[in-house]
C-alpha cells in the first residue's frame, strides 16, 4: 500500500516536473525566435555607426541583447540550477556616455552574447518545442486520435493515418501514445538542462575575462586591506590619544579627591567637578569616533534614516530624496553613507554652496547615488584624497564614481553600486 | 511622582532607579525591552517616562518607536528620551505631535544630576527638556539666515537655552543676571524672529522650536 503511494507520487511529481519542463521550453522557443530581431537590429545599428544614428541605435540594440542574455542566464540558473556568472567588464561612468558606449563594444563578452544569439535562434527552438512537441503527440495519441477516427475520417495516431488499421491502429495508439509520454516527461528537464549547459559554454566568462575580473578583484582587494588597515590605526590612536588618556586623568582625580575628602573637601569638590568635565569630554571624543566608525543612527534606520541625519546636521540646507524598496546589507549600507557623508562634506567645505541635495535610488540592477550642490564647481577627484578614498571603497563593491565640476559650478558626483557582483555582501539588491 | 524606567544595561538601569529615588520619584516599573515597555506604560500610566533609544529585541531605534506608540495610544503622556547619540532626526520625530511633555538627552547630562532631575520634572510637568547638541544642531543649521544674524550674541545665547526648554527664572540662574533681565532679551529676541510673544513657557519653547527646525 505505501509502496503504491510511492509510486505514485513519484509519477505524479515526474508528471509535474515533466509539463513545467515543457512549458519553459516554450517560453525559451519563444525567446530565441525573438533573437532574431534583436541579431539583425545590433549588428545594422553596430553597422551603421560610422554613419553617425548607429551611435543612438547600438547602445539600444545592445542593451536589449544585453537584457536577453541575462534573461536565459537567470532562467539556466533557476530551472536548472546551472549558474551562469556575469561575464561583463565593470561599468564606467554614467550610462550612454561615448566612454560607455565604447566600453559596451569593446567588451568580448558582448560578442559572445551576439554569437549566442544567432546559434541558440535553431538551438533553442529545437531543445524548447521537442518535450511540449512529444508530450502533446504522446497525449493526442491515446486519448484523441483513436476517438476521433470512430466519428470521423481523421485520427492521427502517433506514426500514422488511422482509418486504414481499423482495431489494430487504435490498439496501437493506445500502446505508443503512452510509451511517448513516459518518454516525453523526464526528458522534458533533461532538455531543458541541454540548453542551460549550451549556453553556459556561450555566455559564461572566458579564460581571458576572468583572468581580467581576478586582476581588478586583487588590484580591489589590496586598496580595501590597506585603507581599512589604515582605519584601525586611525581608531587606535583615536582611542589611545583620546579617551584613554581622559580616562587615566579622570580616575587620578577622582584617586585625589578620594584622599583629599576629609582634610580638604573644597579641593576634592573641585576635583571631582574637573572629574565629571573630563568624562564629558570622553564621552563626546567616544561618540565622533563610533560616528566615524559605523554611525549609530545608520545602524537604527539604515541608509534611507542616516542620510537625513546627516543632511539635518549640516550647516547648509540639502534637499533629500530617497526611494529604496527595503535595506541592503550592511557593508553596502554603510560603504553608501561614508560615500555620501564624504561627498557632502566636500560641499561644505569647498563649494561655498547656498544648497545642496542628495538622491538616493534603486534603479533595476544598481543603486545609484547623486550628489549635487550650486556652489564654485572645480572639483578634481584626482586631487582630493577623500574622492579618492570613496572611488577606491566603492571599486571594492564593484562600483563606479563620476564627477562633473565645470569652474563655476554646479557640481555633480554620481556613484554606482552594481547589483550584479561576486558576493551578495557586496551588492545593493 | 511615578515613573516607569526602561534601559537594557543593567548598571545604568540600577543607577537610575537609585538616582531617582534619591529624588523622591517613585519607579513604579523598570523594564529592558521595547514590547514591555509599551506594556508597562499602558498599564501603569506612569507621571513619566525615562527611556533608552536603543532596547532589545532589534537594538534599533526600539525605545523611541514604542514611545511614539505609547504616546499614539495615551496622548500627552510625558517621555523622557535618553540616548548615546543626539539626532536632529529623532527631536523632529519627538516633538511632531506637539503636545509637550517630551524630553531628549544624551545620557551624559545624567552627570549632572540636579540638571538632569530638573529635566524629569519638567518633562512630567508637560514641558520640554531638549539636549543642548541637539539645539547647537538647530542654531548652526540656521546661522546664515538674516533674523538669526540681527541677534546679538547674548540674545543667541538666551535663544538656545530657551529652544532647551528652560523658564526665564532658569535661564536668568543659568546666565546669573535677573529675571527681568531675560524677559527684555526675549522680547527682543521674539520680535526680531518674528514671533508671537507668549507667556505660557511650554509654547514659547514650541514656537522657537517650530521656528528654528521649520524648513529653510
Amino acid at each position: 500500500m505505501n509502496d503504491d503511494e510511492g509510486v505514485a507520487a513519484r509519477f505524479g511529481a515526474t508528471a509535474r516536473r515533466g509539463t513545467t519542463a515543457a512549458l519553459r521550453g516554450l517560453v525559451q522557443a519563444v525567446l530565441s525566435q525573438l533573437g532574431i530581431a534583436v541579431f539583425v537590429l545590433s549588428v545594422v545599428s553596430v553597422a551603421l555607426i560610422p554613419v553617425g544614428v548607429g551611435l543612438v541605435l547600438a547602445p539600444a540594440a545592445l542593451l536589449a541583447l544585453r537584457a536577453l542574455a541575462n534573461q536565459q542566464r537567470a532562467w539556466a540558473a533557476e530551472w536548472s540550477d546551472v549558474p551562469i556568472p556575469l561575464p561583463y567588464r565593470p561599468e564606467p561612468g554614467a550610462r550612454l556616455s561615448p566612454r560607455w558606449v565604447w566600453w559596451l563594444l569593446r567588451d568580448p563578452a558582448t560578442w559572445r552574447d551576439l554569437l549566442w544569439i544567432l546559434v541558440n535562434v535553431p538551438v533553442g527552438l529545437l531543445l524548447g518545442l521537442l518535450p511540449a512537441a512529444a508530450l502533446v503527440y504522446g497525449v493526442e495519441g491515446v486519448l484523441v486520435a483513436p476517438w476521433l477516427a470512430q466519428v470521423t475520417d481523421y485520427g492521427w495516431g502517433p506514426f500514422w493515418m488511422l482509418d486504414d488499421w481499423g482495431v489494430l491502429g487504435i490498439l496501437g495508439c493506445l500502446v505508443l501514445g503512452p510509451l511517448l509520454t513516459a518518454v516525453a516527461l523526464p526528458l522534458g528537464p533533461r532538455l531543458l538542462r541541454a540548453h542551460a549547459l549550451f549556453t553556459r559554454s556561450l555566455l559564461a566568462p572566458t579564460r581571458g575575462a576572468l583572468a581580467d575580473r581576478v586582476a581588478r578583484l586583487t588590484e580591489t582587494r589590496a586598496a580595501t586591506v590597506d585603507s581599512s588597515a589604515a582605519e584601525l590605526r586611525r581608531i587606535e590612536r583615536d582611542l589611545h590619544d583620546g579617551a584613554q588618556a581622559r580616562l587615566v586623568a579622570l580616575s587620578m582625580n577622582i584617586g585625589l579627591a578620594e584622599q583629599l575628602m576629609k582634610h580638604d573637601p573644597d579641593t576634592a569638590q573641585e576635583l571631582l567637578a574637573e572629574a565629571r568635565a573630563a568624562s564629558g569630554q570622553a564621552l563626546t571624543e567616544l561618540r565622533d569616533l563610533v560616528r566615524g566608525i559605523h554611525p549609530p543612527v545608520l545602524a537604527e534606520r539604515g541608509l534611507d534614516g542616516a542620510v537625513r541625519a546627516l543632511a539635518l546636521r549640516l550647516p547648509l540646507p540639502v534637499d533629500v530624496v530617497i526611494d529604496l524598496p527595503g535595506r541592503a546589507e550592511a557593508p553596502v549600507e554603510s560603504a553608501a553613507y561614508f560615500a555620501v557623508a564624504e561627498m557632502l562634506a566636500n560641499v561644505v567645505k569647498h563649494s561655498g554652496a547656498e544648497r545642496a541635495w542628495v538622491q538616493i535610488e534603486q534603479a533595476r540592477d544598481r543603486l545609484q547615488m547623486i550628489v549635487g550642490d550650486d556652489g564654485a564647481g572645480g572639483a578634481d577627484p584626482a586631487a582630493g584624497s577623500g574622492m579618492r578614498g570613496i572611488e577606491r571603497r566603492l571599486a571594492a563593491f564593484d562600483g563606479t564614481m563620476a564627477v562633473t565640476s565645470p569652474p563655476g559650478g554646479p557640481t555633480l558626483v554620481t556613484m554606482e553600486l552594481p547589483c550584479a557582483s561576486s558576493s551578495p555582501k557586496t551588492s545593493p539588491c | 511622582m511615578r515613573v516607569v524606567l526602561a534601559e537594557d544595561l543593567a548598571l545604568l538601569r540600577d543607577g537610575l532607579i537609585r538616582l531617582l529615588g534619591a529624588y523622591g520619584f517613585e519607579v513604579v516599573a523598570a523594564v529592558d525591552n521595547g514590547p514591555s515597555l509599551v506594556r508597562a506604560l499602558v498599564e501603569h500610566q506612569p507621571d513619566v517616562a525615562v527611556v533608552d533609544v536603543r532596547l532589545p529585541p532589534t537594538f534599533t531605534d526600539e525605545g523611541l518607536r514604542a514611545a511614539l506608540e505609547a504616546r499614539s495610544r495615551i496622548p500627552g503622556l510625558p517621555i523622557l528620551v535618553l540616548s548615546q547619540h543626539v539626532e536632529q532626526l529623532y527631536a523632529r520625530e519627538l516633538l511632531s505631535d506637539s503636545s509637550g511633555g517630551i524630553g531628549y538627552l544624551l545620557k551624559d547630562r545624567v552627570s549632572d544630576v540636579a540638571q538632569f532631575v530638573d529635566a524629569v520634572r519638567r518633562v512630567a510637568g508637560g514641558g520640554t527638556a531638549l539636549d543642548p547638541d541637539v539645539v547647537a544642531q538647530l542654531l548652526t543649521r540656521r546661522a546664515r539666515e538674516e533674523p538669526l544674524q540681527q541677534l546679538t550674541p547674548r540674545e543667541r545665547e538666551v535663544l538656545g537655552l530657551m529652544a532647551e526648554g528652560r523658564s526665564n527664572a532658569a535661564i536668568a540662574a543659568a546666565l546669573f543676571v535677573t529675571e527681568k533681565a531675560i524677559s527684555k532679551h526675549t522680547n527682543n529676541i521674539f520680535t526680531k524672529l518674528g514671533l508671537v510673544v507668549s507667556e505660557d513657557d511650554n509654547r514659547r519653547v514650541l514656537a522657537v522650536l517650530a521656528y528654528l527646525g521649520g524648513p529653510s
